[in-house]
């Protein structure tokens, strides 16, 4: 299998070709079918190609299709790259893909573009594994603009909705100023090294200074931070909700956004040189996560409780990345896309089921109406929350032990964001699932009581049953007693300069897991005892925290109305005014003169054109008397 | 007079010129010709013309960074004018360019009221753009450049918009203004070289090995920049493009926006770094400047456009901002990626023009305040504007990224302050295409919107080859790379040995570029005079 590495992005994108040449035509569950398994045989291949990969000692195969970029000393490859850090990721990105491609035949059933909607599916997915197959900063960042723009696509699928098109756009040119510093960072790396290939970035590593390591470890950050929504360009995923929900949990939640933090950990020789840039990047992490948690404490659409929170641990993952934590970020980002995936689609099914009303307030008791979701959406929330034994225990846990040896006090804001998500996350399903059923009620703002909701069909439910099943056994790749079998162990050829120092004491891990659930088992403790009878808390609602901070408004009156202000001055007076009327003045000037000279007016051309002439004579005149 | 001439196998670049001027004869000469029958010529010699370019491009030796089928015929030899053309790996596709545009004007965009005029000056106008992209006698580059104005502006002023007779002298005079300091420039450098003990001579081979002063040769830089930077436009010179772009009709758009503005660019680079490459090295931080400042500035001013043709001109000057970054730059990437650029963004700009002539041709304004939600009546015109507009963002995988890369990678290499203010132009440029796309083709379509037409078959075709080959050249552009970069190699070589002592006159190392000639002829070849000095 290790030959057809190419087939991984291939399949999808003969899935797309299919579907644009023919798509219209065809039915809606051809068109699904079609879409569904070009991304069901990349899992195929990936699955045979992890195989292949472990039955053999060099771990780093490379596959070279043909020369993409061919310029003097800069040759850009389209080529491919399989190690264990690559196989991990597309063993999840394709899994997760081709389950989420299934729910969508079901979800988008008799939706208008139904097929335009696979399109975009099917099309993200081959960018997404160019991106993490690439061997090349160059080719990655092809992945990376493919899947940003399938991303706009999607987000704004409802295009005629004006919430849609602008949440669209607003991620599109978010991710575009990240992308300026992946640009950067590759100008940087191509000016020391004179390649844009890993291995051999890696190879010739020890030629950048400490002071270019840092900068392309910042320019890096930037990228990392537009597509993983991290501080300061997160604020584009929450309106990126108003998206279909399926691309939600494929997009924005399992894939796409976790394309930064492997990016960084892609780069991870480059960011050992730059420890001041570790901190960096630990500071923006434990922030990002600490901020979105308060934000998505204080929600009412069901989605965006989860976009935050998708925010927030992926802000774990950056921090743990700061913490050259590197195999805790990916363990954390193989689970999270899970069980992340498993509460979109569990949200998806709810909001179907309730003719897409997202707001949780117009909820409660789903537990008997839905059991599948309710089901799947309790293995989703124990998951994330941390709670002892579920994959969020493990993986966040093992980020905050890191975390703890490096920088203390991050490990402090780690553990009240850890507190903060198993709260907002409690809330989010004490509200949906228990109490009573306000859906039957008008709605605060005069909303008709919704019809008794159903349960899903089963091109829904069987992706949750996997997913469910999935984020209960995920952790099992990384337990820390079987080191020979473990994530960690597979990783380690790509982290090879670090990674971990010589273990901690037992009982102080003991100590720190032991917190670790105390936090967790605290959250859901407290929100049981907050939100299990009302449904109106003001006090803990904060509009502050209901408006994110205030962000997109600190924003706009810092950059975007003086930029709008800025463009229409621009035109209007420095262009209009100000050049063009220094041309208009040139030729009147001109013309009056010429008035003054010949009384004859025989149209303005000709006697613009007689002034020019004679102009020229004389300049010419004067420049030949110069050379005798 | 003596006939020095070198021989071609196939006459390739005078058939180029010929074909379309015989068509604008016929076409102009005849009297009773039925509507059809005249677009039926000008289809035919168009066709014609493009597939002459293709023989050129398949016989092109891509390994040479040389002239090729050059040929020579003296021609006003007492003034030293000669009829020398050729072409090489830069002009090669500037050629290609504009023998594929015109026949796609024909077909997507030909006027149908006086036909015969329209096509007529079309042809003319071809025959003046593809004769300045092949001369390589200065003289004979003068006259085809002023050529294209007459045709421009009759083509502006026959069928264009309200304000066309403004719009079209303002582009006239100030094109030709800025022509009056070209033909001062050559004549003067002429004058230098015939005064150095020289034949008086306008070939730019000969020319070339000029000896200017400092001085001078900066002079001689300022004055025909200043012409090309006009014809570009680079930033401040840019004002009469918008209105240009606007009022022409959507064929003369295409043909001035697409083909005729990189005469400027082009002009630069095959004259400037040529004749004066000392001075164009030092006066590299000027241009540099204004390239960036075009780069931000046109994307800044299109934010603001409230009128689609006059944004796809704002975005036009941006992206020659970055053509003319590359150029100066001066290293083999920046500099081919400019080349590229010149190219890409041509058939980008057509793309662009052709659809918003034929949204026009349905809702007869091309007012943003006044399109709204046209996606859902019209997924394929969305379609097709998707993608032109975001190979002018420049997303990988279409054209417009390679070139763009290019030039950023490549003036980041040796001026990293430059590059780094324009690399943010690629966010600059998301923001005025996205608004403007959502605006028109995002929302809810009502009244007149709702009732649109998408594109109809015909239409389709007639785009197709420019979406094939945003596509190819963006996922494939090696073929046009490798031929592209060993001209581009020998100007950089030429440029980086050229020396300036101070109070002395400054020395240019000639490289040798002695022209390849069609393979069978080539051992017949009679010398260039001066070519091989």
């Amino acid at each position: 299998m290790l030959h057809q590495i190419y087939l991984m992005p291939l399949l999808p994108l003969v899935g797309f070709l299919i579907l644009v040449a023919f798509g219209r035509r065809m039915s809606e569950r051809t068109a699904g079918i079609i879409g569904t398994t070009a991304v069901a045989g990349a899992f195929v291949v990936a699955a045979g190609s992890f195989f292949a990969l472990l039955g053999q000692s060099n771990r780093e195969v490379t596959q070279s299709l043909f020369t993409w970029i061919p310029v003097g000393s800069l040759q850009v490859k389209v080529s491919f790259l399989l190690d264990p850090l690559s196989v991990t990721m597309v063993l999840f990105v394709t899994f997760i893909s081709a389950l989420i491609h299934l729910y969508s035949m079901g979800y988008m059933r008799g939706e208008r573009d139904f097929t335009k909607f696979f399109i975009y599916l099917n099309l993200f997915v081959a960018s997404m594994l160019v991106l993490v197959l690439a061997n090349n900063l160059l080719l990655t960042f092809v992945g990376w603009e493919g899947v940003g723009v399938c991303s706009y696509w999607l987000v704004s699928f409802y295009f005629d909705k004006d919430a849609a098109a602008s949440a669209g756009k607003k991620a599109f040119i978010y991710n575009r100023v990240g992308d300026v510093g992946l640009l950067l960072a590759m100008f940087l790396i191509f000016s020391n090294v004179g390649t844009l290939d890993y291995l051999s970035i890696f190879s010739h590593a020890s030629a950048f200074s400490s002071l270019t390591a840092t900068l392309i470890v910042l320019a890096l950050l930037l990228a990392a931070s537009g597509k993983s929504a991290q501080i300061p360009l997160f604020n584009w995923l929450p309106d990126a909700m108003e998206g279909p929900t399926p691309v939600s949990a494929l997009i924005h939640a399992a894939t796409m956004v976790t394309a930064g933090v492997y990016l960084l950990c892609r780069m991870n020789p480059v960011l050992h040189l730059a420890p001041n840039a570790e901190i960096v990047i630990a500071t923006i992490g434990a922030t990002t996560a600490f901020v979105a948690a308060t934000v998505a404490t204080a929600q009412d659409d069901i989605k965006k409780v989860l976009a935050f929170s998708t925010v927030s641990q992926i802000g774990f993952m950056v921090m743990a990345v700061g913490a050259n934590a590197y195999v805790a970020a990916v363990f954390l980002m193989v689970c999270h896309a899970f069980y992340k995936a498993l509460l979109f689609l569990s949200a998806g099914s709810v909001i179907h089921g309730l003719h897409h009303e997202q707001n949780i307030k117009r909820m409660g008791a789903l537990r008997k109406l839905m059991p599948w979701t309710f089901g799947a959406f309790l293995i989703g929330w124990l998951s994330i929350a941390g709670v002892p034994p579920f994959a969020s225990f493990w993986s966040k846990g093992d980020v905050l032990d890191n975390v703890y040896r490096h920088y203390p006090a991050l490990w402090v804001l780690g553990l009240v964001t850890a507190l903060l998500t198993a709260y907002y996350m409690s809330r989010l399903f004490y509200l949906t699932f228990t109490g009573k059923a306000r859906f039957s009620e008008e709605g605060p703002n005069g909303e008709h009581p919704i019809a008794t909701p159903h349960e899903s069909p089963w091109t829904m439910r069987l992706p949750l049953v996997v997913l469910a099943i999935g984020s209960l056994a995920i952790s099992v790749i990384d337990f820390p007693w079987a080191h020979d079998l473990s994530l960690a162990h597979f990783l380690e050829p790509v982290f090879r300069t670090t990674i971990y120092e010589p273990h901690e004491s037992v009982g102080l891990l003991y100590l720190l897991g032991g917190i670790d659930a105390v936090v967790a088992l605290a959250g859901v403790v407290i929100a049981w005892i907050i939100w299990s009878k009302k449904t109106e808390r003001p006090n803990l609602e904060r509009s502050f925290f209901r408006n994110v901070w205030y962000w997109d408004n600190f924003y706009d009156l810092l950059i975007g109305r003086p930029l709008t202000r800025f463009s229409q001055f621009c035109l209007n007076v420095v262009d209009l005014k100000i050049l063009d009327g220094a041309v208009n003045g040139v030729a009147s000037l001109a013309t009056r003169s010429a008035k003054g000279i010949r009384k004859v007016q025989t149209g303005q051309v000709r006697q613009y054109a007689l002034v020019l002439v004679a102009g020229i004579a004389a300049l010419l005149l004067y420049l030949l008397i110069r050379v005798h | 007079m003596t006939l020095a001439t070198v021989h071609s196998s196939f006459p390739y670049v005078a058939l180029l010129l010929l074909v379309p001027a015989i068509a604008a004869g016929v076409v102009a000469l005849l009297h009773s010709a039925s509507r059809q029958a005249v677009r039926w010529i000008g289809l035919i010699a168009s066709l014609l013309t493009l597939g002459i370019a293709v023989a050129m491009l398949i016989a092109f030796d891509a390994h040479s960074g040389g002239y090729q089928f050059v040929t020579q015929h003296s021609w006003a030899s007492a003034l030293g004018i000669s009829w020398l053309t050729g072409v090489d790996g830069i002009s090669l596709f500037m050629v290609l360019l504009t023998a594929l545009l015109i026949p796609i004007v024909l077909l997507g965009a030909s006027e149908q009221r006086r036909t015969k005029s329209f096509v007529a000056w079309l042809l003319l106008l071809e025959v003046g753009c593809i004769g300045s992209f092949v001369s390589l006698d200065l003289i004979l580059f003068f006259l085809f450049f002023e050529l294209t104005l007459i045709p421009s502006y009759f083509l502006i002023t026959g069928w264009g918009g309200p304000n066309r007779a403004g719009a079209a002298t303002k582009f006239f005079l100030y094109t030709f203004f800025g022509s009056g300091f070209l033909l001062v420039g050559i004549i003067y450098v002429a004058v230098v070289h015939a005064s150095q003990g020289h034949a008086l001579s306008f070939s730019l081979f000969d020319l070339q090995g000029t000896q200017l002063s400092g001085t001078a040769g900066m002079l001689v830089f300022v004055a025909m920049t200043f012409a090309f930077a006009i014809k570009a436009p680079i930033v401040p010179f840019h004002t009469w493009s918008p209105d240009a772009y606007a009022e022409a009709p959507t064929g003369a758009s295409v043909v001035l926006a697409a083909v005729l503005a990189k005469l400027g660019t082009y002009g630069i680079l095959r004259f400037d770094l040529t004749l004066v490459p000392h001075a164009s090295k030092v006066a590299a931080p000027v241009l540099l400047t204004l390239a960036t400042i075009g780069i931000l500035y046109g994307a800044i001013v299109a934010c603001a456009t409230r009128d689609l043709k006059r944004l796809v001109a704002y975005s036009s000057v941006a992206q020659v901002g970055f053509i003319v970054l590359g150029t100066f730059a001066l290293t083999p990437q920046a500099l081919t990626g400019a080349v590229l650029l010149m190219l890409n963004h041509g058939i980008i700009t057509a793309a662009f023009f052709l659809l918003i002539g034929w949204l026009v041709a349905r809702r007869g304004t091309s007012k943003i305040a006044e399109l709204t939600g046209l996606q859902g009546p019209a997924p394929v015109m969305a379609a097709i504007f998707t993608i032109v507009m975001l190979a002018s963002i420049g997303l990988p995988g279409l054209s417009g990224f390679v070139s763009e890369y290019l030039v950023l990678l490549g003036t980041f290499l040796v001026h990293r302050w430059w590059a780094l203010v324009a690399t943010f132009g690629v966010v600059a440029a998301a923001m005025y295409l996205l608004w403007a796309y959502q605006r028109v083709f995002h929302g809810k379509a009502e009244g007149e919107n709702a009732a649109i037409r998408d594109l109809t078959v015909a239409e389709r075709l007639v785009i197709a080859p420019l979406i094939a080959l945003i596509i190819f050249l963006g996922v494939f552009p090696s073929p046009v790379l490798n031929r592209i970069e060993p001209s581009v190699n020998r100007i950089v070589d030429q440029v980086s040995l050229s020396n300036c002592t101070p109070g002395l006159v400054c020395t240019h190392a000639p490289i040798d570029v002695r022209s390849r000639t069609s393979p069978a002829s080539s051992s017949t070849a009679t010398t260039i005079p001066g070519a091989n000095r």
